[in-house]
């Protein structure tokens, strides 16, 4: 499925300084539908070139990392139950960064 | 069309405050599920009501303001100048800024760096001949400050970090806004806002600095609190006030099998063998009656 990454507050930094990756992720064997848990676990293998502790922490984003989907907040979605859908747009913003 | 359903169908409730839109964001003060609307709406008035009932600026004063080129201040600087015509507080806004001449945060030195940088702020201000000077710290760096400074002892730092308004004694006198603002929120606003997204300049990455590690301790804090109900279940403390709560002095107290099945274990015995609990009841439960 056809999803568009953005990333914001300073995370671009340890993706190649990209902000906005368009990608093409596979459904994982025998899952009928991708949540963000998985989405999170693609994108750290995936996407993430540098210093991934700065991006996941546990199996979820470090605390401070704002998530959207689809321009709303994934903490009214379900956080890593949010299910995702083909065209969705997900943005990852750090608020860990200076002022 | 299928996108669109796709879309209104995650979140199922409506706004908590309008009762008509999808709600964007979760606030961290109030845990509201609100829209894009009322955020800005609730947002702006909070700031406005924390510059009045604080009597931060009076009319015909200088402000100069702190600018960074980050999130923080950019946004102050958006939403004072947005409030100062909506409110017609009288101000003249100056915009301030320092060139520290550094490129990354990326040292230790991070908070020497930050001391040097805010003299540089009051030699700018008195060179503007402001009044005032405001700077975007928010609630999340006021409780990271609170945080260092119990951690370096700097007692008398804890004692005024947490003013609203600080140095009146001195030349300028700093005040803060965004006291009462959530760092989310703030990083958030103009995310919601394409333009303004555009002219925050680079955004740079605390990395092993003192303040980083302060800040991500309260973000983990924030994330416990938020986890409290669930918590309950494994933290004794609330075993115990949950026994005391529901008329139950002994639950999760004595060598039984754990704090969590107290409770039903207690009831086991009570339906089973009249003389346990006998027992249970004879037993002093602190200084609490029963």
């Amino acid at each position: 499925m056809q999803l568009t990454l953005e990333f914001g507050g300073g995370l671009e930094l340890l993706c190649d300084s990209e902000k906005i990756h368009k990608v093409n992720v596979d459904l994982p064997n025998g899952v009928e539908e991708l949540t963000m848990k998985d989405l999170l676990s693609w994108v750290r293998t995936n996407v993430i070139k540098e210093r991934p502790e700065m991006f996941i922490k546990g199996d979820t984003v470090r605390p401070g990392v704002l998530v959207l989907v689809n321009d709303c907040d994934w903490e009214l979605s379900g956080q890593l139950e949010t299910t995702i859908e083909d065209k969705d747009v997900i943005v990852f913003i750090s608020t860990l960064h200076g002022g | 069309m299928e996108k669109g359903e796709a879309k209104s169908k995650k979140p199922a409730r409506l706004c908590c405050i309008c009762n008509e839109r999808r709600p964007v964001l979760k606030r961290p003060k109030t845990l509201q599920q609100i829209c894009r609307e009322c955020f800005y709406e609730v947002f702006e008035e909070e700031i406005h009501q924390a510059i009045v009932k604080n009597r931060l600026f009076k009319s015909g004063e200088r402000v100069a303001i702190g600018a960074s080129g980050g999130k923080d201040s950019t946004v102050l600087a958006y939403v004072l100048s947005e409030l100062n015509r909506r409110h017609s507080y009288g101000l003249d806004l100056f915009l301030l800024s320092i060139d520290e001449g550094i490129t990354g945060y990326r040292d230790d030195s991070l908070e020497t760096v930050k001391r040097n940088e805010l003299q540089a702020l009051d030699r700018g201000a008195a060179l503007l001949k402001v009044d005032k000077l405001v700077t975007g710290h928010n609630a999340d760096d006021i409780a990271e400050t609170v945080l260092l400074n119990i951690l370096r002892g700097d007692i008398a730092r804890l004692s005024r970090c947490t003013s609203i308004t600080t140095g009146e004694d001195g030349p300028i006198p700093r005040c803060k806004p965004f006291k009462y603002t959530y760092e989310k929120e703030i990083v958030i606003y103009p995310f919601l806002f394409q333009n303004l997204n555009e002219s925050i300049a680079a955004y740079t990455l605390l990395i092993n600095t003192y303040r980083g590690f302060a800040r991500e301790f309260i973000k983990d804090l924030e994330r416990l609190s938020q986890m409290r109900e669930d918590l309950s279940k494994w933290c004794k403390a609330c075993v115990l006030l949950e026994g005391l709560n529901r008329g139950l002095p002994k639950m999760g107290i004595g060598r039984a099998r754990g704090g969590v099945n107290g409770g039903v274990d207690h009831k086991k015995k009570e339906t089973k063998a009249g003389s346990t609990v006998k027992s249970l009841e004879s037993k002093q439960c602190g200084s609490l009656d029963f």
